[in-house]
Parts: structure tokens; C-alpha cells; sequence
């Protein structure tokens, strides 16, 4: 079955073959049911792979299968092969074990979407990519994986690219993706240039062996940290994963959640060897960069309005985690964390699809609320999904972060400490999440700022029409009596107009008064239907329609996966719990490839059961702070949801106003120094030819004489200097 | 005398017919009568068709085991006092050029119609063919040379008569410039051939392989020499700063006439480096080797940057050829297996991806009438097959893995890395560059809404997509199985690089130091990046 | 009085020298054109006395070239005048410079 491991990505690649040219007769749902069928054979076989690597004595957990060769040239020879070894395996099987759920989920997700067929299409190339990235046994071929998943990831998210919005953020996600790729590419030629090989066996091993002088395992290690962190969304190039939630939701919860964002961390995890070797700033810059963006993004979380941006602030936040995991040489629960990161994020984001679907694309959550009492099949799964990421015992999410935890404090207490705040800003915005969508008061039928603005406006205009009209009738009042025909009668219409206007205007005046002191709506009406004013009634008729919308539960093919995904949140944790080395089942099996370089901890474990407590109880408080805030109203919630964290700390502002700014002039300025000064230069040469042979011209102006005194003085000139130069 | 060519079995001298069919073929299509276009179109493709298929039986019976030698020698006396002969013959580095060009004249024949003049246009394709064919497989100065030149005169014609708007300005231009360029290059033949009859008192001669392995030339002369080459190679690559006329050039060039600009013409230059700068001229391109290196980086950067802002679709591709080209020439002089292959390489690649993206750009212009791209938009909603060939062709010039624009480039960054690796890192963003410029283009030309004009966009014909496969093969099969190329191309550049091993005092190829920053036990403090 | 070679050359010299500055001042094409004469045969008297006092035949030769090319540039010259002067009247030779560049 090993040497089948190739059938793991070949699925995949006959799904899209066959969606791409098998023509439009592959319609809606057929198409879904392919790729997810090929999947569910990836998944299969990657099981079947597993179970024969597992039957394998410890020391004999490697196989590479070799199909052709690929790049032979000069000293370099790149094979297309499979390295099926623990790590790989374990990679394979999330990716194609929720990769599977994921595409069932789609089927009911893009019913009536015009695009059907072209979506699974890209969905089954991506995980084609995504199986190479980790199968490959070079690193040539983990970067074609790489890149084709940066691709696949650029055509899902402009998916609906009639939106420009859609498209400029698949265009920043490419971008911003290839900025990582180069130091990728920098490592790849230093690892050549230094062993003569890309191969992963070949390279690791040796580096295993002997050591790699510091400065070049120095600058591999970097240039691959550069490439992880483009891909994983880390600071500075997490701007992407935010935009990227332009996309249809399935492509958030397996791309930017599960799978393409966690390639920077198995990459990391595979190279350990070589970071070993390099200095030792390097895995403190790892751990640094993790945990700070941790932080950074969990702040931002804490503001957001739309629930996927909520939700991919999260999963920045906690890859952070992985790679401060990875940076304390805690390799084992950096994938540990991966694998029920990918549970319960894809969950959290399937789930959150489920409400958008529920809720006909809003995906504001200033207009969820009480949405328990129609999804409950969502909103229990969801639940289940928070209490993980949360870090609430017994559920998955617990048991990976109080592990990277434990490491960090090894490695030193500051970074353990942000990790502890991050985990309670984590539990506060989650629990933020879950009051303001599933609990609470359903407020979609509220009305909102605009329509608000709206009433008002009606409202005031009508005063205007109404003083306009009685200003009218007054004049035609006085116009009558002035003409004197029914002196009385006019006299008293007059009376009556002058008083109707007088009225008209004085109702005016205080709507526009009312209006001006009108009380600023609030941004979520959590505790009652906000208060409108006198102008209620003049509300858009969008309100009234609201209040009979019923949000529904999803299909079966939306809802399976997420009980699954929901166990899968609950029994994670299983594989690796922390009481002895038995149950450290994950650390057992990935031991082949970490090369010995997993640090050990330092800790007893009093000190452990400590900070296990102390994470619990960092999570709890977050838990009832955000309840406070958001059900019980004894905290005003406004205060943690400050401007500047909505902005996302006004770097992306920043770094767009760069790019639009100095950046674009910049270009400019050179395309300009193209065609005016390098091509100037050409074209002076022919001005040049032109200016020369306009003075020669003048020599010629066909008059005879001219020419014939020029001959003349030719002539005697010729003649005096033979002369001067013979001697008589 | 004529030899008749019996290496591998061929039974007929298949490198002259290649020369003779197109420029007989042009001959015939000026004779045919006017008023029946579609009978001279089927003769010039057919001509076309039978090049083509020689090529491609070229590259069948090419001897693989043999690879560095000469294979297909013609040899037949021309202006014997004068040391002239007509000499051709084929070797592992103008292989895959010849099948390039033989692949991609069918293709811009059949893909686009002149519109008027129809005998004169595929007259001056036709004799174009020949002449580029010349210059890929000439083995005596002047031939080639001869051929350099030829090339100059069908494309002037083609730009001025059947081009856009300021074709005359464009025509003009690119005749005048690259003439200028190649005037020294006459010149400094002549003083190569001379100075060899000085020095070995034999009689005159231009062969070239002859002139190779004499290295008759002291070290300045030869670089002097060189430089004369060097300038109109460097004109028809282009290299900054003479790459001004390939925007014009190719803005204004019909469609068919910007295909085999881009995909073969300027390959002129690029061969002419290795064949005739690198062969002719080991030291000097040695000696020289760090300005050209620096040229090319800055071909690449430059050109990306300037391509970003162009506001022509058209002009855009071409300056992005001036990046992707910049690539070559580094690869080039990196003086190394993996960089002259992967240049190599990338000069196929780039022919076909290249084409393709003109091809397409002339489908859109064909339908919209316009280039620019402020006026196109959403075209993916009305065309969404152009949209998706576009998209992989796109993919394929970003230098995306598992298509073909990527293994070229990987092999001249890998070269470049281990001769000068600082270059190599600085040239690598230019891989973002390229990302940026087509990518923004992509979105404003297709994504986004469709409206107007736009929205009405027909889709891509099956016969415009039948004249599209033949290079969207080639682009996927390059990329997954560059294999057979690869091991045709390796011997004669390895030979490539033994002679100016040979002909350099202290060189050594750059290669990967394996090993010598592994040291068994104690960590050494070697600087990985030094130079 | 003997007449030796000297003579012919000065008078060779004058009428060279007349027909030069008839050719530079006066504007009639055609009598620029006999000037142009003029000074040919100038050329030729000089030839013939020089050639008869060193006894070399060559000076003889040479005249029957001048002669030769003298004949046909008045053909030519004359055919060329006489058809411009009979599409314009009185025109000059400063009127007549259609070929300037």
C-alpha cells in the first residue's frame, strides 16, 4: 500500500481533470459528489498508507516512492517522489479527512451557485497542491504544492469575481503569498548550493548526522521562516487571511483554516534538523513572532463586527501559537495543535457558513442573535467548537494549547505570559461571538443606522412639505381675499391658513430640533429593540419585511460534517494527553522524524497541573467577562470594542496607503524615466542626424555659381598645396 | 562539396531543405495571383506545415547519446577564396529553437488574418522563416550573419504594412536600431577572421567551430572583439538600457508579427550570446560576464516595474518579456551547467508562453478593438474559456510550479546562486514583480463587472482554441516532463562549459560546494553567502 | 620677335582665366556655357604647346579627349539650357535651383 501512496494526491488530479474538461454535463449536484468522492478515496488511501506505516518497526517508519524524473541538470537531479513518514502521513490524513467533510459540505453551500462545477474544480486542484506540499520528498516539490496552493487559494477567493472586492483580495492574497515564496526559493538554492541535493532524506539526514556550519544553516532556516510566514499569515504578512474572507465560506474553513495556512508550520516542522543548527536566535525569533502576532490579531478579534473576520483573526492568532510552539522546539505540539486547530476552526467556519447561509449572506453580527431557536443543529456544534478553541477541559482545544503553553514557560516566562493573555482574549471574543450570534435577542428585524437616517429624512421632509403646502394655501387665502369677492369667508380662511402654517412650521421646527438631539443608535441592541423616536413609522419597508424572516436550519450535507467535526473537536485531544508517555501517543509516532531535536521539558509537574490551572482559569475569565458584557449587561461592552482594534491597528491602512502612495508614484516615475529619459536618448540620436543634416543642408542651395566658385577655390587650394610640398 | 547528412539515418540534407522550403515557398506565394487570398493562405500554411513537420522529425532523429557533437552537418562551398562556405548543422543548444520556430509559424499563420495584401504578407513570412531557421543552424560567420540580417528586412515590412496605428514610427525604429547594433558585430567578424589567418598563416576562413578552438585572438583584441558582438546581441535581446524598441516594436506589430517577434526573434540575440559570445569569446565573457550579469538583473526588475504601469495591454507583455528575458541573460553568464541550461530552457518557454499570451491579446483585440485596458473589464463573465486559457497562460509567464516557466527560471536562479548569490536573491523578487504586474492586469482586464461592450464579448472559437492547444501542451508538458528536453540540451552545454574551462586561466564552473559547510562534529564558521 | 612656347601659355593663361571669371559673374546659361569652352580649349592650347616643345605626343592625345568630352557635355548642356530657357523666358541661372537640398 505504500507504494500506492502516489494515489493520495492522483485522486485529487483526476477530480479536476475530469471536472475541467468533462463539460457542462457534469451539472449541480453530480459535480460536488465527484470531488467529494475522490476525496473520500484520497482519504482512504492515505488510511491505508497509515495503518502499513504504523504496522512498521519504529526504526523503519520511511518510505519514498519514487515515480520520475523531473529537473536533471548539471549537478541538480529533482525527482517527483512521495516520502510517506509519520509526519507526512499525519498531514495527510486531516488535510484529506476534512478536506472530505469539507467538499460535503459544499455540495449543499453552493447549491444554486452558477459556478458549481468550476468551484469543486479548484477545490479538488487545491487539495491535489496541498498532498504534494506534503508528500513531496524534495523540497522542489514541497514548493510546487506551495505555490499551487497559493493558486488554487487566488482562484477561490475571487471565486465571485464580478466583485472587485473579490478580486483585489485573491490578487493581495497571490502577492503577498509570493513575498514569502521568495525566501522559499533563497532557501531552496542555499540548500543546493550546500548539499548538492533537495532531497529531504538525503538533506535532513546529513544534517542530522554531522553538523551545518551556523551561518548556513542560519540563512536556510531564515529564508524558510520568511517563506512560513507568508503562507501562515503571520506579522507582517498576515494582511491577506483577513481579505481572503471574501470567499465562499468552505474555501475559508479548508484553505484558511486548516490546511494551505498550516504548510508554514510542517515545513518548519520538517527542517528541524537544520534549525537546530542554526544559531540560537533563530527559534527565538520563531517564538517571538508567534506569540506576537497571537496577540496582535487576538486584539483585533475583540472588535470585529463580521463574523469571518472574527474568525480569521482567530486562526492568525492561533497560528501564532504553532510557531511559538515551534520556537520553543515543541515540534510535537505545534502539530498537535494543528491537527485540533483544523477540528474546531473548520468547524467554527462551517458552522459560521451555516449561519450566513441561514441568514441569506448577512454576515453582520450586529444582526444575529437568538439564532439557538432556529439552527440548533448549528448551534450546538458551534458551541462545541468554542469550548475547544476556548481551551475549556476536556475538549480538544484544551489539551494542545496547555501544551504549548507548557514549552513557553520553559522557554521563558514572558512568552508565556503573552500566550496566557492571548488565551483569555481568545475565550473573551469566542464567547463574544457565540453570545452575539446564538443567544440574546434576534435582531435582525431591528432597524438599522441607515434605515433610521432614513426615517428621519422622510420625516422631515414631509414637515417641509406640509409648512410648503400651508404656505401655498395661505397664499391662495390671501390671493382670494384680495380679490375681494366673499370678504367674511376669506377673511376666515385667511385666519385658518395663517394658523395651518403657523403649525405646519412649528411641527417642523421641533422635528428638526428632535432630530438634532436624537440619541446615536447603538451598534449592537443587545438588551432591547433600540429606540427610534416619533419616527417609527416612517421606517423603510426592508424593516418590516425583516420581521418575517425565519432563519432555517441547513441540509444534511451542511449539517453532517459538522457533528462530525464537532466529535472530532470533543475526542481530539485523545491523541496526545500529557499524563504519561503512553498516552502521548503522538509524540510516540512522530519521533522518527523529529530527529531528537523535540526540547524537553524542564518543568515538574506540580509546576504543570499550575499552569494548566492557570490556563483554565485565564479562559474562565475571559468566558465571564464577555458574558458579562454581552448577556447580563453589567459590563459596558463598547469599551473593549475600541476604533483603532476595529481598524486592525490601521496597519493594512498603513500599508495600502504605501503601496497607492510612494509605491505606485515610484513605479510611475520609472515607467516615465523609460519613455522619456532611456528612449530620449534614442530618439535624440535621430534629432541629432535630423539637426546635423539640416546645418550640411545649407551648403547646397542649387545655384551653379555656387558651386562652380566652390570648385574654383577647390581648385586653386589643391594647387597651392602640391606646390608648397615640392621644391623647385 | 555537399555532404550529404547521414548522421542517425537521415536520408535527405534536412538543414538546407529547411532553408530552401519556406524561402522557395515565399517565392511561390509572390507568384500566386492576387485576387485569391485563400489559396495563397493555404500555401504558406502548408509550406508552413511541411517545415514544421521537418523540425519536428529534426528533433526525433537527433542522436540523444551524441548530444554534444555537431549532428546534421551540410557543408558546401560558397566564395572559397574568401574562406565562405554554407555550413550548417545542429547541435543540443539550436535544437529546440528550430522546432520552436518550426511549431510557431503554423500557428501565427493560421491564427490571425492579415486583412489585405495577403501574398506579400506570407511572402515575408515565409522568407522571415528561413531566415531565422539560418541563423539557428549556420556554422560559418557570414551565413550567419547573413542570415542576421535577413531577418530585419520581412519584419520592417511586416510591422509597417500590416501593423496599428504608428507602425511606420515602430517599423522604422526597430530596423534602424538593431541594424546599428549589428553593423559593429560585421566588423568585428572581419577582424576575428583576419587576425586568425594572421596567426596561423593559413588561409582565410569563417568557420566557426574552427575559429573556436584556435582562439587565435590576444585577451584585449578578443574582449574588443567581443564587445562588438556583445553589442548586437545586446540590441536584440534586448538589454537595458537598448531595449527601447521592443515596446513600440511589439505594440505595434500585427499579431502573428508580435508572435514570432517575441517567440523567436529575440532569441536572435540570446543564441547569439551563447553560440557566438561564450564559444567565440570564453575569456572576454568571462572577463565581461558581471556587467551583462548586472544588465539582466536590472532587465528584470526594471522591466517588471515599468510593465506594472503600462496602461496598453499589449505594451505590457512586452515589457515583461524584457524581464523574462533578463532571466536568460543571467542564467547565461552565470557561466555554469544549471544557468546556461536553465537560460536555454527559458528561451523555449518563453517562446511558447509568450506567444500564446500574444495570441490571446490579439483575440481580445480582435473583438474589442482596443488594447487598452481602462477600457476592457469583466471579460471572465462573457468569456470565461479565453478568461481560463489565459489564466494558465498567465500562471505559466508568473513562473508557476508544474507549468513550464518555471523550471527555466528555478535552474538560472540555481545557477546564478551558486556563482553569485547575491544576485541570485535580488533576482528571485523579481518573481513577485512578475506576479504583481500580471496579476493587477488580470483583474482589471477580467474580473470585475462587465458592462457595455464587454458584457458582449464572444467566447473562444474552436478554431481559436485548436491553434491555442498546440502550446497549452507544451506549457503542461514542459512543466511536469521537462525531462527529454533537458537531457538533449545538457551535453552541449556541458561542452559549453568545459571549453571556457579550457580557454580560461583560474576558472572553474560555479558549482554547488557540497560538503563544505558540513563538517562532521565541530561547526565551522564559514559565510554561506560571500562574493 | 620669335614667338617661343611662352606666348602660347600666357595666352593659354588669359583666355583660361577669362573664360573662369566669365563663368563666375555672368548669368546667362548660356553663355556660362560657352565660357565652360573657353576655358576647355584653354586647356587644350596649353596642352598642344607644351606637348609639341617636349616632343611628348600625350599632350595631343589628351586634347582629342577634351575634344571627345567637350562635344558631348555642349550637347547634352545646350539640349538641357535650350529646354528649360523655352519654358521660361530670360530665366538665369539664379533662378534655376530646383536642386537644392
Amino acid at each position: 500500500m505504500l507504494d500506492l501512496v502516489w494515489l493520495v494526491p492522483a485522486f485529487p488530479l483526476a477530480g479536476f481533470l475530469i471536472l475541467t474538461f468533462g463539460g457542462r454535463r457534469l451539472g449541480e449536484p453530480t459535480a460536488g459528489w465527484l470531488a467529494t468522492g475522490a476525496m473520500a478515496g484520497s482519504f482512504l488511501a492515505t488510511a491505508g498508507a497509515f495503518y502499513e506505516l504504523a504496522g512498521r518497526d519504529v526504526h523503519d517508519r520511511r518510505s519514498v516512492t519514487t515515480l520520475f524524473e523531473w529537473v536533471p541538470a548539471g549537478d541538480l537531479t529533482v525527482d517527483v517522489g512521495f516520502l510517506a513518514d509519520p509526519l507526512s502521513l499525519t498531514m495527510c490524513l486531516f488535510v484529506t479527512g476534512v478536506g472530505a467533510l469539507i467538499h460535503l459540505y459544499s455540495i449543499g453551500y453552493m447549491h444554486g451557485d452558477a459556478g458549481f462545477r468550476r468551484f469543486f474544480a479548484y477545490l479538488n486542484l487545491f487539495a491535489f497542491a496541498m498532498l504534494m506540499l506534503v508528500l513531496g520528498d524534495n523540497l522542489l516539490l514541497t514548493f510546487l504544492g506551495w505555490e499551487g496552493v497559493g493558486a488554487c487559494s487566488y482562484l477561490l477567493i475571487s471565486f465571485w469575481f464580478t466583485d472587485e472586492a473579490n478580486a483585489s483580495a485573491g490578487k493581495k492574497a497571490f502577492i503577498t503569498n509570493r513575498i514569502g515564496d521568495w525566501g522559499f526559493m533563497v532557501a531552496i538554492f542555499m540548500t543546493f548550493a550546500t548539499f548538492g541535493t533537495v532531497a529531504y532524506v538525503d538533506v535532513l539526514d546529513t544534517t542530522a548526522a554531522g553538523t551545518v556550519a551556523t551561518s548556513t544553516a542560519t540563512v536556510i532556516a531564515l529564508m524558510l521562516f520568511v517563506g512560513a510566514i507568508g503562507k501562515s499569515a503571520q506579522f507582517p504578512l498576515y494582511l491577506w487571511l483577513p481579505d481572503a474572507m471574501a470567499g465562499p465560506t468552505p474555501v475559508s474553513a479548508l484553505i484558511h483554516a486548516a490546511t494551505m495556512v498550516t504548510s508554514g508550520i510542517y515545513l518548519l516542522t520538517r527542517v528541524n534538523p537544520i534549525i537546530a543548527d542554526a544559531a540560537d536566535w533563530v527559534p527565538t525569533l520563531i517564538a517571538w513572532t508567534g506569540a506576537g502576532t497571537a496577540l496582535f490579531a487576538a486584539t483585533i478579534a475583540v472588535a470585529q463586527r463580521d463574523i469571518k473576520k472574527v474568525l480569521a483573526y482567530s486562526t492568525v492568532s492561533q497560528l501564532g501559537y504553532m510557531f511559538l510552539a515551534v520556537g520553543c522546539g515543541a515540534y510535537v505540539a505545534a502539530v498537535f495543535h494543528m491537527i485540533t486547530h483544523a477540528f474546531f476552526k473548520a468547524l467554527l467556519f462551517l458552522g459560521s457558513g451555516s449561519v450566513i447561509h441561514g441568514m441569506d449572506g448577512d454576515q453582520d453580527m450586529a444582526h444575529y442573535g437568538g439564532l439557538r431557536r432556529f439552527m440548533p443543529i448549528t448551534a450546538g456544534t458551534f458551541v462545541i467548537g468554542w469550548l475547544a478553541i476556548a481551551g475549556v477541559p476536556p475538549f480538544a482545544g484544551f489539551w494542545s494549547k496547555d501544551e504549548i503553553l507548557a514549552f513557553a514557560w520553559n522557554e521563558s516566562p514572558l512568552l508565556w505570559a503573552v500566550g496566557l493573555v492571548t488565551a483569555v482574549l481568545t475565550a473573551f471574543y469566542m464567547t463574544r461571538l457565540v453570545i452575539l450570534t446564538f443567544f440574546g435577542r434576534h435582531r435582525y428585524a431591528d432597524p438599522r443606522p441607515d434605515e433610521v437616517d432614513e426615517a428621519w429624512a422622510a420625516a422631515l421632509a414631509a414637515a417641509d412639505g406640509a409648512v410648503v403646502a400651508a404656505a401655498a394655501a395661505l397664499d391662495a387665502a390671501v390671493a382670494a381675499s384680495e380679490a375681494g369677492t366673499d370678504e367674511p369667508a376669506a377673511a376666515e380662511a385667511m385666519v385658518a391658513a395663517k394658523a395651518a402654517h403657523e403649525a405646519a412650521t412649528i411641527e417642523r421646527d421641533l422635528i428638526v430640533a428632535a432630530s438634532g438631539e436624537r440619541p446615536e443608535l447603538p451598534a449592537l441592541a443587545l438588551y432591547g429593540e433600540p429606540e427610534v423616536g416619533p419616527v417609527a413609522d416612517r421606517l423603510p419597508d426592508e424593516v418590516a419585511a425583516r420581521s418575517d424572516h425565519h432563519p432555517h436550519e441547513s441540509p444534511w450535507t451542511m449539517a453532517l460534517p459538522l457533528v462530525v467535526l464537532a466529535v472530532l473537536s470533543v475526542l481530539g485531544g485523545l491523541i496526545q494527553l500529557p499524563f504519561s508517555s503512553a498516552t502521548k501517543r503522538l509524540e510516540g509516532w512522530l519521533e522518527p522524524t523529529l530527529f531528537g531535536n523535540e526540547v524537553h521539558l524542564s518543568v515538574g509537574t506540580g509546576t504543570l497541573w499550575v499552569l494548566a490551572a492557570l490556563a483554565v482559569a485565564g479562559g474562565a475569565v475571559g468566558i465571564v467577562v464577555a458574558v458579562a458584557a454581552y448577556l447580563q449587561r453589567r459590563v459596558d461592552h463598547s469599551a473593549f470594542e475600541q476604533p483603532i482594534l476595529a481598524d486592525a491597528w490601521r496597519f493594512d491602512r498603513l500599508v495600502s496607503n504605501f503601496m497607492g502612495g510612494p509605491g505606485r508614484a515610484g513605479f510611475e516615475a520609472t515607467a516615465n524615466f523609460d519613455s522619456t529619459v532611456v528612449d530620449g536618448a534614442v530618439e535624440s540620436v535621430a534629432t541629432m542626424v535630423k539637426v546635423e543634416a539640416g546645418l550640411l543642408r545649407r551648403f547646397h542651395n542649387g545655384l551653379v555659381r555656387t558651386y562652380a566658385a566652390g570648385i574654383g577655390v577647390g581648385a586653386v587650394g589643391l594647387v597651392v598645396w602640391f606646390l608648397s610640398r615640392t621644391s623647385f | 562539396m555537399a555532404v550529404l547528412a547521414t548522421a542517425a539515418g537521415v536520408p535527405f540534407a534536412v538543414l538546407p531543405a529547411l532553408l530552401v522550403v519556406p524561402a522557395a515557398g515565399a517565392l511561390l506565394v509572390a507568384v500566386l495571383p492576387r485576387r485569391r487570398p485563400e489559396l495563397v493562405k493555404l500555401v504558406a500554411v502548408a509550406t508552413s506545415m511541411v517545415v514544421a513537420a521537418m523540425t519536428v522529425w529534426l528533433l526525433v532523429a537527433f542522436d540523444v547519446d551524441r548530444g554534444a557533437d555537431m549532428q546534421f552537418e551540410f557543408r558546401h562551398s560558397w566564395m572559397t577564396d574568401l574562406g565562405i562556405q554554407w555550413l550548417l548543422a545542429v547541435d543540443g543548444i539550436s535544437l529546440f529553437l528550430i522546432v520552436l520556430t518550426g511549431i510557431l509559424f503554423p500557428i501565427a499563420l493560421l491564427a490571425v488574418d492579415p486583412g489585405h495584401d495577403e501574398r506579400a504578407y506570407f511572402a515575408w513570412m515565409l522568407l522571415l522563416e528561413a531566415g531565422v531557421i539560418g541563423v539557428f543552424c549556420a556554422m560559418d560567420l557570414m551565413v550567419f550573419f547573413l542570415c542576421f540580417e535577413v531577418v530585419l528586412v520581412p519584419m520592417y515590412f511586416l510591422i509597417g504594412r500590416w501593423g496599428h496605428e504608428n507602425s511606420a514610427y515602430a517599423a522604422t525604429k526597430f530596423f534602424l536600431f538593431t541594424m546599428a547594433g549589428s553593423a559593429l558585430m560585421l566588423i568585428g567578424i572581419l577582424v576575428l577572421a583576419f587576425l586568425h589567418a594572421d596567426a596561423t598563416g593559413g588561409g582565410l576562413t569563417f568557420d566557426l567551430v574552427e575559429l573556436a578552438e584556435a582562439q587565435s585572438l590576444g585577451t584585449t583584441t578578443a574582449r574588443w572583439v567581443f564587445l562588438s558582438f556583445a553589442l548586437a546581441f545586446a540590441v536584440k535581446v534586448p538589454i537595458f538600457p537598448l531595449h527601447t524598441w521592443l515596446p513600440d516594436a511589439h505594440t505595434e506589430a500585427p499579431t502573428a508579427g508580435s508572435v514570432i517577434l517575441a517567440g523567436v526573434l529575440l532569441k536572435l540575440g540570446t543564441y547569439g550570446f551563447l553560440r557566438f559570445g561564450l564559444y567565440l569569446f570564453p575569456e572576454a565573457s568571462h572577463f565581461f560576464a558581471p556587467v551583462f550579469l548586472t544588465l539582466g538583473l536590472v532587465g528584470i526588475i526594471y522591466g517588471g516595474v515599468v510593465a506594472t504601469m503600462q496602461r496598453d495591454l499589449k505594451r505590457l507583455v512586452a515589457y515583461s518579456s524584457v524581464a523574462h528575458l533578463g532571466f536568460i541573460v543571467l542564467g547565461t553568464f552565470a557561466l555554469n551547467t544549471e544557468g546556461i541550461e536553465g537560460g536555454l530552457l527559458q528561451m523555449v518557454n518563453h517562446g511558447v508562453s509568450t506567444a500564446a499570451l500574444f495570441l490571446l491579446v490579439g483575440m481580445i483585440y480582435e473583438r474589442r478593438h482596443t488594447r487598452r485596458i481602462d477600457e476592457l473589464g469583466g471579460l471572465q463573465k462573457s468569456a470565461p474559456i479565453l478568461a481560463g486559457v489565459f489564466t494558465l497562460v498567465m500562471l505559466s509567464s508568473i513562473g508557476l510550479p508544474g507549468l513550464n516557466g518555471f523550471v527555466g527560471e528555478f535552474l538560472v536562479l540555481v545557477g546564478t546562486f551558486n556563482a553569485h548569490p547575491w544576485l541570485a536573491v535580488v533576482a528571485t523578487g523579481g518573481v513577485v514583480l512578475a506576479a504583481l504586474y500580471l496579476l493587477w492586469a488580470y483583474q482589471r482586464v477580467f474580473h470585475g463587472p462587465a458592462d457595455g461592450d464587454n458584457a458582449e464579448m464572444p467566447d473562444l472559437k474552436i478554431r481559436e482554441g485548436l491553434v491555442l492547444a498546440p502550446l497549452l501542451v507544451l506549457i503542461v508538458a514542459m512543466g511536469v516532463y521537462p525531462k527529454p528536453v533537458l537531457e538533449r540540451m545538457e551535453p552541449s552545454v556541458d561542452a559549453l562549459v568545459a571549453h571556457i574551462e579550457t580557454h580560461v586561466d583560474g576558472f572553474h564552473e560555479p558549482t554547488s560546494r557540497f560538503g563544505a559547510d558540513i563538517v562532521v562534529g565541530d561547526g565551522g564558521d564559514d559565510s554561506g553567502d560571500d562574493h | 620677335m620669335v614667338v617661343t612656347t611662352s606666348w602660347y601659355l600666357a595666352l593659354a593663361a588669359v583666355l583660361f582665366s577669362m573664360g573662369a571669371v566669365g563663368l563666375l559673374t555672368r548669368r546667362n546659361p548660356l553663355i556660362m556655357i560657352m565660357c565652360v569652352e573657353l576655358m576647355l580649349n584653354a586647356v587644350n592650347l596649353t596642352f598642344v604647346s607644351l606637348g609639341a616643345e617636349l616632343g611628348d605626343l600625350g599632350g595631343q592625345l589628351s586634347v582629342f579627349f577634351v575634344l571627345v568630352v567637350a562635344a558631348s557635355e555642349v550637347v547634352v548642356g545646350l539640349a538641357v539650357v535650350v529646354a528649360i530657357m523655352r519654358r521660361r523666358q530670360g530665366a538665369t541661372v539664379d533662378d534655376l535651383s530646383v536642386l537644392r537640398g
